[in-house]
């Protein structure tokens, strides 16, 4: 019988009832007394010089209260990168300052130059395009392709910066003479070229902010989308306005999705602060999709080389790649970890391979920022990685599925350290092979095969063996590879008087669910209904100081944090019954939400014990504080490692090149599983987006820097007809051995190991079509390029 | 959005005086005319809805075809066509989505003449008549390049009479992102012959293909169609297919809708 409460049931998710009935509160649907609107000025340029911006005109319109430009902020704290990167030879990262609104130049189409506040939204929006048409701004040559932004120190986005390098990073740089000799001395060497394409969030909700001040008590608020509310005031208090912490409070309400981009700070939510200080009114601002499009932080955009040297029958003997990724116009808070510690680390994949080298050139350019989108840095290695292998596989004629075998890891070789600076602590990559083998019945494949060419149809099965590093991260760790914060999580548990409990998390769910799994978890240790545990979360003024929600750690850190304020409670908790039933503490057991002295009948509940803390009549007041409160922080001792193997089935339509994907299999190793459903949930959504990335996605933009798909007539999602019935399973599991809970993470999982699953089935449907000079397709893999491909 | 007046007229007669005044525009379904609005990108001062006008509304038979009333949405016509006319249904049926088709006009459609929009390739192929409030224009006239039509300022598509062939049928490949048709290809057989009309692909809108209808008319079946070739010099080329991908998929589209209309 599956458990149907507490931990490892499939509860039904709480916050959908709001959702699905309308009744969230997203910041769009806050109205406050006596609001105004901010609407930006945004460049039409890529790159340009501010060369004057007349406000008057627009100063003087209708219901017009404000008007800022760059110069407003000049002064002020630029928006950090939240870590520092050293290039080969030692120097730092070219960090170039991010203003709250362009001062001088501006660097990409839909770079924010100035801002109206207005009565209305229409009068802020028609003063907007009056200081569009006031302001004189100078083109200059668009840097838009990354080789040609390196190649030429003539042109810059950052003036500083001459080649228009972020750094030039090396992984691991002492080893790279080794792994040259490997690769030179390997019988085999397969290289690939490939791209992976440059996505956009397409957050259901776009950002939104609201600025609050209150004159008389000098507090501001900042009303939010942001996946990390504390985060967001760290950066908006101590770097860019200078506000001090205790003074803002920053709200994440309801958030729509985030997928990464509102983990970042961005200059309108300083702006918006910054006018609701000067004119003593509430300030608001909600992106229109446009706006979204052009300035929410984008994902991906790298341009791989990937040799593998191998022998003859498929072991892999080296591991070499050159990386060149886009940074956009401006460092973005992830934007520098994510081409480097969260995807150089992970180019060992699950294999044991003994020599890795990763080189990674991050480029300025006049386009959008980019940094972390689901998966993060992990999922261009996975890509790199499976591509190139099941390449080796065609070039040396070997069974795709043996290769994997030969070189996965074995169980008895964990802890495992790779050669580029993790230690996995557990897995069983055959296992989850075997089962997605068994699921996707691999030995039918050709009867299926036969049955698509009776209807035109060419069919082609592609495997993607994966795995990641999440449970972001440990402080000490990340410490040294640069970061500038801590990332450990915090969780306080408020045990009330009678007995339920509210739980202030550091952890944002902007749709994971964690409103019903924290429950689950506490509510299993407590040996309590779920109903009566409540789960607080978004509100700096509430929850502890906790890092928030992205890199799937909000149950593996912020989850542990949780699990340990609880032990806390149930500790204390003996204490309290110890007095109350006259025992020693140490014979006191905790069972089913019973405080009992071992092998008697004498017992109180958690109920008795809650209450008695809160009105201590009997209670060691002489050595016990009352109350029934604890908060736990917790930093991870190590990265926590899902992993899993995936199998795609594709059919191509030869005439057309249209691929649509009949059957997805995912088989995935998440440790131990709080919420069966919720995983599901999770691992449908990281798929759908993967096959969003392999056979629709791509951002364009044109030489001049003109963001091609910038609406959804030209920027593809997938829709629920370009996705299959997702068939999955979570049955391999090796608990974490760090965490108590021993659980994994699974949020970025289907993102991460979809992709080349995708594109090697399509790849091997056109060779079983006799297609076979098509050695690669970048993705997206879209009619016309896999008809180009075929024809080509 | 900026600031516009509204009008309702029942006749189509005040909705003929109410469009001469400065600034005013037919409304029909909304589709298109609104989120251009909403961007800014069309201000007229007065729109004037053409879907309270009874006799805009409806399909049915008639004298020269199927009469469709220009404020019909595309869900109606995808529902009443099907018993007369069931390629042209299909189209309907598979234009945008739920609420794009209960909302979106076929004079909506014709009046704006998107180059991937779905209705002309109908309108085209099954050579039907475009009836206004001043005149009747044969479709082989109305059709005159990217959102360009024979109608002149202010004048109304009231209906179109589409003729129905005996066999015909509708294949569209949806653009991946907009859902428009990349290509989409619309062939009708009549006594008298074949019509092949492609929308999507062309540069210049919606166009007949000939060659393939002087094939098609010796032989109708897909395989009269091997020898032809589309030349890609009078395709469109953007983000989502070359010209010679569109040149391709004409070809294989057209073969495939022989095939469909049986
Ligand atoms: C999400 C989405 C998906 C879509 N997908 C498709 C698709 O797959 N295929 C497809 O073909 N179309 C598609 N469309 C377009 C849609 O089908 C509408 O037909 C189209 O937008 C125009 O019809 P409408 O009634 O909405 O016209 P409106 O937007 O009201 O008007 C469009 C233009 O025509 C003028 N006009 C309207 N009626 C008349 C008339 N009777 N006489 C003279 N002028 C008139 C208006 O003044 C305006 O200039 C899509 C639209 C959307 C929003």
């Amino acid at each position: 019988m599956p458990k149907d409460h507490g931990i490892g049931a499939s509860s039904k998710r709480r916050e959908d009832v709001r959702f699905l009935t309308g009744r969230g509160v997203y910041t769009d649907d806050m109205a406050l007394h006596g609001q105004t609107y901010a609407v930006f000025v945004r460049s039409t340029v890529a790159h340009g010089r501010i060369k004057s911006i007349k406000t008057a005109n627009a100063a003087g319109m209708p219901g017009v209260l404000a008007v800022f430009t760059g110069e407003d902020f000049k002064d002020v704290g630029g928006n950090p990168a939240g870590w520092l990167i050293n290039s080969r030879d030692g120097t730092p990262m070219r960090e170039p300052k991010r203003p709250v609104l362009a001062y001088s130049k501006v660097r990409h189409v839909g770079d924010a130059y100035a801002a109206v506040v207005a009565e209305t939204y229409a009068q802020a929006r028609d003063a907007a395009e009056q200081l569009a048409a006031d302001s004189e701004i100078e083109e200059l040559p668009a840097i838009i392709d990354m080789k040609a932004a390196v190649a030429d120190p003539s042109n810059r986005v950052h003036d500083e910066i001459p080649d228009n390098l972020c750094f030039d990073w090396g992984w691991i740089e002492d080893n790279r003479a080794a792994v040259d000799a490997a690769m030179k001395a390997a019988p085999h060497v397969v290289t690939l070229e490939l791209v992976n394409n440059r996505l956009v969030p397409n957050a259901m909700e776009p950002r939104a902010s609201i600025g609050e001040y209150n004159p008389g008590t000098g507090d501001y608020k900042l009303t939010t989308t942001s996946q990390n509310p504390h985060l967001t005031r760290l950066l908006v208090a101590a770097f860019v306005l200078g506000i001090p912490e205790n003074k803002l409070q920053v709200v994440a309400p309801d958030v729509g999705g985030g997928f990464g981009s509102k983990i970042y700070h961005y200059g309108e939510e300083a702006l918006v602060l910054a006018a609701a200080k000067k004119l003593g009114r509430p300030v608001r601002w909600t992106a229109e999709r446009s706006e979204s499009f052009l300035t929410d932080a984008h994902g991906r955009d790298h341009v791989t080389k990937i040799e593998l040297g191998c022998t003859k029958d498929g072991q892999i003997l080296a591991i070499r790649t050159e990386t060149l990724a886009n940074v956009g116009a401006y460092l973005s808070n992830f934007s520098t970890a994510t081409p480097t510690f969260l995807h150089g680390t992970l180019m060992a994949g699950p294999y044991k391979v003994p020599h890795v080298y990763v080189n990674v050139k991050t480029v300025f350019t006049n386009t959008a920022p980019v940094d972390a989108y689901r998966g993060a840095g992990r999922p261009e290695a996975t890509y790199s990685l499976e591509r190139v292998i099941d390449k080796m596989c065609r070039e040396l004629n070997l069974d795709p599925f043996e290769v994997r075998r030969k070189n996965l890891l074995t169980p008895d070789q964990f802890p495992y350290t790779t050669p580029v600076g993790l230690v996995y602590d557990t897995g069983n990559y055959q296992a989850t092979l075997d089962r997605v083998m068994a699921m996707a019945d691999v030995a039918g494949f050709e009867k299926r095969a036969a049955e698509s060419k009776k209807r035109g149809k060419l069919r082609g099965m592609g495997l993607s063996t994966w795995i990641e590093a999440c449970g972001i991260a440990p402080s000490h760790l990340v410490g040294v590879l640069g970061s500038r914060v801590g990332l450990y999580d915090a969780a306080t548990v408020r045990v009330n008087a009678t007995g339920n409990i509210s739980v202030m998390t550091g952890a944002h769910s902007h749709g994971q669910g964690h409103e019903t799994v924290f429950a689950q978890i506490v509510a299993e240790k407590l040996g309590i209904p779920e109903s009566s545990v409540e789960i607080v979360h978004g509100d700096t003024a509430k929850i502890p100081f906790g890092m928030g929600s992205y890199g799937s750690r909000s149950l593996a850190v912020c989850g542990t944090a949780m699990a340990k304020a609880v032990d806390k409670i149930i500790a204390k908790g003996k204490k309290i019954a110890a007095h109350m039933l006259e025992a020693s503490e140490g014979d006191i057991t905790f069972e089913n939400g019973k405080f009992q002295v071992a092998g008697t009948d004498k017992a109180k509940t958690f109920g008795e014990i809650a209450f008695s803390a809160y009105v201590p009549h009997n209670y060691p007041l002489e050595t016990l504080e009352p109350g029934l409160e604890e908060t736990a922080f917790y930093d991870p001792a190590n990265f926590t490692y899902p992993a899993g193997a995936y199998i795609c089935e594709v059919e191509v339509d030869e005439g057309t090149g249209k691929v649509d994907v009949v059957a997805f299999h995912c088989a995935d190793d998440f440790g131990n599983v709080m919420n069966p459903m919720i995983v599901e949930g999770q691992v449908h959504g990281g798929v759908g987006q993967g096959i969003g990335q392999a056979l629709c996605e791509f951002t364009a933009y044109d030489e001049t820097g003109q963001l091609l798909t910038g609406s959804y007539m030209d920027y593809p999602m997938p829709r629920a007809e370009d996705v299959p019935f997702y068939n999955v399973d979570y049955s391999c599991q090796t608990p974490c051995t760090h965490n108590p809970l021993g659980v994994k993470g699974c949020g970025e999982a289907g993102a991460i190991g979809s992709p080349p699953a995708v594109v090697n089935a399509v790849i091997d449907a056109l060779h079983r079509g006799g297609h076979t000079h098509v050695t690669h397709i970048d993705m997206p893999v879209s009619p016309s390029r896999v008809w180009s491909a075929i024809n080509g | 959005m900026h600031n516009f007046d509204f009008a309702k007229p029942s006749t189509i007669a005040d909705a003929a005086r109410a469009l001469a005044a400065e600034g005013a525009q037919a409304l029909s379904g909304g589709q298109t005319l609104i989120p251009t609005m909403k961007q800014r990108l069309a201000a007229p001062s007065v729109l004037v809805s053409l879907t309270g006008i009874k006799e805009m509304q409806g399909v049915c038979l008639g004298e020269g075809g199927l009469h469709v009333g220009a404020a019909t949405p595309h869900a109606v016509v995808a529902k009443e066509a099907r018993a007369h006319y069931p390629a042209l249904a299909d189209l309907a049926g598979g234009i945008g989505d739920p609420s794009v088709r209960s909302r979106g006009t076929i004079g909506g459609s014709i009046a704006n003449n998107d180059p991937a929009a779905c209705y002309p390739s109908a309108v085209l192929a099954s050579g039907a008549t475009v009836v206004t409030n001043k005149r009747r224009i044969a479709a082989d006239d109305y059709f005159q390049g990217l959102f360009t039509t024979a109608l002149e300022a202010g004048e109304i598509v009231t209906s179109v009479i589409f003729p129905i062939p005996q066999k015909a049928a509708y294949v569209k490949f949806n653009q991946p992102a907009s859902r428009f048709a990349l290509t989409g290809v619309f062939v009708a057989k009549f006594a008298s012959g074949v019509r092949v009309a492609v929308t999507g692909a062309g540069n210049d809108g919606v166009f007949r293909w000939a060659e393939a209808e002087r094939a098609l008319s010796a032989d109708f079946s897909a395989s009269a169609l091997s020898g032809l070739s589309v030349d890609p010099a009078g395709m469109n080329s953007d983000l989502h297919g070359s010209a010679e991908y569109r040149a391709n998929l004409v070809k294989v589209l057209t073969g495939r809708a022989v095939t469909a209309a049986g």
